[in-house]
């Protein structure tokens, strides 16, 4: 369950879905009478070899797990997506109306190239509440360059996050969901099942996809806000609901992220991108940052490793993702990554599998998911505040019950 | 006509004498000299100032001491201690002094503010079963831990000079001089054993104190007293003092009868002169200035500890606030116009300066627009009597907050507002050997122990109701704070919602 920022009306239940998900664990109860105990729930799966994963196998796994959620938000994204615009920022984008479009392209046309743009495909479905978005998605290049990108003094990938930043605060109903390299979100208000169809997510392959399902308990979702939240080629799923927000917040904008989604989960994506994109961080210091041991067992660390632990706790301690979560987050720089990360008590699920053949790895909030859609994957669960990470080429880096830095103290 | 008019007295003091049992006590106890024995009974002279240790020293009970009901005539305007001080300053012709905090109601603005719980959507904690973390650091912060060309962590040039406490809590500068030996020696045990810091105050560092070094903030005010390299080296941080909240503007000034041989050794001047400290410090006209004095502390003490300023809570804090981070304090104290002091000019106790909620609140707010939030430890100070006072001095932005006068009501202080006069029947802000002696070392330590235990027990229970379980998801986090008090101007100012708005 997570806590949503968004100022809107009051909550409507959202209608009684026509389908039950196709297949379960779960047992089918009639619509009316589930209960509604469950939370947040998430999903993803990476091909080890680049291979590619067809949408169906994500939306199996996220449906079967649908008493965690309540209709009113779920999203997909997946990597390895546009092997022929590998190079170009993929900027996706909801717009609520043509003249957010129109204004927007006004704005694309200032700050990047245009390589190639397209509708995104959408079918909308009957048991959805409207009004839908129109879906675009824009292949650019940054003007780098021009003496406007020379003035900003930015880097090609901080120049990018500002132009998201300004769109999506200043461009009234556009939302650019996501402006990574080879890969796309898909999201929306809905269960996960309405979402897979209205994007027909099973038309797309992809070396990694991550899923969300979600439960929020203080609005109706709403599209932007729903997840994978995601910044260039960062997306994160969040399971959680953040009790150190403020605190959170205070750190990303002061180094100039804006939030607009009005939701918690907000602030991890900019975290990540903060610590491990610009402080350049190694992925394990930045999940420690995060979800950093207790000082009684830092006690018991050697030396160096404690003096690490210590310090990141000291400098970075407005990055401390305070309550329960469990989040799964991709990237797709320098290679596909799957990071999987539980708070420091674990008060979220998160399980981990992976198949006989070793190629394909899993991560969900249950194993049901796992095995709905590999019967022979092993099982294992990530110790609390241990980050998993597995790679495209490399293969499972950390199983998340390792030490804590392995490898990162110069 | 008399040339003075008598004061009316402020309260009754009566006897029981059926009760009473002809000991003495109070008589030996009272320091201001109300009591007398004459006829085989206990006569209540004038000057009272409840200070209460007759009262509490009685082996029966016997004395009760009540504010006397009105004697001037009920006026809204001309209220009567408006005219009590007419009357003194016409009599005396001086400015009026008085001590400890500002004594004016409208100025609490922690009662009017509400803490959140966790409910439902995310567990509350208990502390007795689970940890809930309050350590704490002081010091400047690198702002991002560095990385070499081959991706590896590069702690050393990562670490900067840190303290590290087990509590958010400073006890906070109280001079030798304006407290009694005994009263710093159990401030400053007591800081030790909690394993927090202690102010010094201005005016040195006694021989004797050298031990607790490690646990003790060096004070340097403008005069300077007592501060040598060698004192600098041994203390774990070093606060440059600009002003204090009961008095902002004002120096320190501690009468020639109190400059005793032990202070006149600590503060190394002589014998019962007056100890005077400049308003401003006279190297300090600017804040390039200050940035000299910032990196002369931190050359003489060898980088090797944080080097912090205290300013009073004016009404331009914020600005000021971050002019002094850009100068390079390690860490940055604010104190509330509500804080306590020995001796101030009752005019200036009262009526100038801001209240620490909003200071602590802009000042943070101000840091954070600036970029600088990150890099600094924020102190904050001026009446934190509780700790609720404390949790919510926390969540409107301070990493730490200084308490004082708690500390004191702790080992016997009743807030008498008598310090100035300097016969503290509680031997706290005495020099006067027979009432400094009241004091036990040892008890008093173990009282304040005691205080600022239960206080951070009281602040883990409160993060983990929150459902947090660590201090520092606490500073700042002001989402998790309601306003209820009477003005909705004041909340948007600390920029914390009112009552009963939600998240949205
Ligand atoms: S201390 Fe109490 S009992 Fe003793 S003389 Fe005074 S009033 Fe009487
Ligand atoms: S320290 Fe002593 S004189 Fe000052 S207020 Fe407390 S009891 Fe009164």
């Amino acid at each position: 369950m997570e806590h949503d920022y968004y100022r809107s009306a009051a909550l409507s239940l959202p209608e009684a879905p026509r389908v039950f998900a196709e297949q379960s664990y779960v047992v089918d109860i009639p619509d009316q009478h589930k209960p509604r105990m469950g939370s947040c729930g998430i999903a993803g799966c990476i091909n080890i070899d680049g291979s590619l994963i067809s949408g169906a196998k994500i939306e199996k796994m996220i449906t079967t797990m649908s008493e965690r959620e309540n209709g009113l938000g779920s999203g997909f994204v997946a990597y390895g997506l546009f092997p022929d615009f590998a190079e170009e920022y993929c900027m996706q984008f909801l717009f609520e109306s043509e003249e957010a479009q129109e204004l927007t392209e006004e704005v694309l046309g200032n700050w990047v190239y245009m390589i190639k743009d397209e509708k995104v495909p959408t079918y909308p479905q009957r048991s959805m509440n409207p009004p839908f978005p129109l879906v675009w998605r824009y292949f650019v290049r940054p003007k780098k360059g021009t003496e406007a990108y020379i003035r900003t003094g930015l880097s090609e990938e901080d120049y990018m996050v500002r132009l998201v930043m300004s769109i999506n605060d200043a461009v009234p109903g556009s939302h650019c969901v996501s402006s990574g390299k080879d890969m796309a979100v898909f999201k929306g208000s809905g269960y996960a099942r309405e979402i897979a169809k209205f994007y027909d997510i099973q038309r797309y392959k992809g070396s990694m996809w991550l899923s969300h399902s979600r439960f929020p308990t203080n609005s109706p979702g709403w599209w932007a806000g729903s997840h994978p939240i995601s910044i260039l080629d960062w997306s994160v799923c969040h399971n959680g609901e953040i009790t150190s927000y403020g605190v959170n917040r205070k750190l990303v904008e002061m180094a100039g992220y804006k939030c607009t989604l009005l939701t918690d989960s907000e602030v991890v994506t900019y975290l990540w991108d903060l610590m491990v994109r610009r402080h350049r961080l190694p992925v394990t210091a930045a999940a420690f940052a995060m979800a950093p041991w207790y000082y009684r067992d830092i006690e018991r660390l050697p030396d160096e490793e404690r003096r690490l632990a210590n310090q990141l706790r000291i400098t970075y301690k407005e990055a401390f993702l305070n309550g329960p979560f469990s989040i799964l987050v991709g990237r797709s720089e320098p290679a596909v990554t799957m990071i999987a990360l539980a708070d420091r008590k674990k008060l979220r699920p998160l399980v981990m599998g992976v198949s006989d053949d070793g190629n394909s790895v899993y991560a969900a909030s249950e194993e049901c998911a796992i095995k709905s859609v590999q019967g022979d994957a092993s099982i294992w669960a990530t110790r609390a505040g241990n980050p998993a990470i597995v790679k495209v080429g490399e293969g499972i880096v950390r199983r998340g019950t390792e030490a804590p830095f392995l490898g990162a103290i110069g | 006509m008399r040339p003075n008019i008598k004061i009316p007295e402020k309260y009754r003091v009566v006897i029981d004498n059926d009760a009473c049992i002809s000991c003495k006590r109070c008589i030996k106890e009272c320091s201001y000299g109300v009591l007398d024995f004459k006829d085989e009974k206990v006569k209540v002279k004038d000057g009272c100032v409840s200070c209460l240790r007759c009262v509490i020293e009685c082996p029966t009970s016997a004395i009760e001491v009540s504010e006397k009901p009105s004697q001037f005539a009920p006026h809204a305007v001309f209220s009567p201690e408006i005219r009590r001080s007419i009357i003194s300053q016409a009599n005396s012709g001086g400015v009026l002094l008085s001590s400890c905090g500002a004594n004016a109601e409208y100025m609490d603005i922690f009662n009017d503010i509400l803490l959140d719980a966790a409910q439902v959507t995310n567990p509350s904690i208990d502390p007795l079963r689970e940890p809930v973390e309050t350590k704490t650091y002081l010091g400047r912060r690198p702002g991002k831990v560095v990385v070499d060309e081959n991706g590896k962590i590069d702690l050393d040039a990562s670490e900067t000079p840190i303290v590290v406490m087990d509590m958010p809590i400073m006890i906070g500068h109280i001079s030798l001089g304006s407290i009694s030996y005994n009263a710093q020696a159990s401030l400053f045990r007591a800081a030790s054993e909690l394993n927090i810091i202690a102010g010094t105050g201005e005016g040195g560092l006694h021989a004797d104190f050298y031990p607790m070094a490690k646990n003790l903030c060096a004070e340097v005010a403008s005069g300077r007293f007592g501060v040598t390299s060698n004192y600098l080296r041994e203390v774990s941080c070093v606060d440059i003092k600009i002003g204090q909240g009961a008095k902002p503007g004002h120096g320190g000034h501690l009468p020639g009868e109190k400059v005793q041989k032990l202070i006149s050794e600590t503060r190394m001047i002589p014998l019962g002169t007056d100890a005077l400290s400049p308003y401003p410090h006279h190297d300090i006209y600017s804040i390039e200035d200050l940035q000299q004095l910032i990196s002369v502390l931190k050359e003489s003490t060898e980088y090797k500890v944080p080097v912090g300023v205290k300013i009073a809570a004016v009404h331009n804090v914020g600005a000021i606030a971050s002019g002094i981070v850009r100068a390079g304090a390690d860490f940055l104290t604010i104190d509330g116009l509500r804080g306590g002091t020995g001796s101030a000019p009752r005019v200036i106790r009262d009526h100038a300066g801001m209240p620490i909620e909003i200071a602590v609140s802009a000042v943070d707010q101000r840091l954070e627009q600036e970029g600088l939030r990150d890099k600094v430890t924020l102190c904050a100070s001026g009446s934190i009597r509780t700790a609720a006072d404390m949790i919510k001095c926390i969540a409107l932005g301070a990493d730490v907050v200084g308490v004082c006068t708690s500390a004191m009501v702790a080992m016997g202080c009743t807030v008498c507002q008598q310090c100035h006069r300097g016969a503290c029947s509680w031997g706290i802000a005495t020099q006067r050997p027979e009432l400094s002696s009241r004091i036990d070392i040892d008890i008093a330590t173990r009282r304040i122990v005691n205080m600022f235990h239960a206080w951070n027990e009281e602040l883990k229970e409160i993060l983990g109701a929150m459902g947090i379980d660590s201090v520092e998801s606490l500073v700042g986090n002001r989402d998790r704070l309601r306003y209820i008090g009477p003005n909705p101007r004041i909340a948007e100012i600390l920029d914390v919602k009112h009552s009963g708005e939600g998240w949205g």
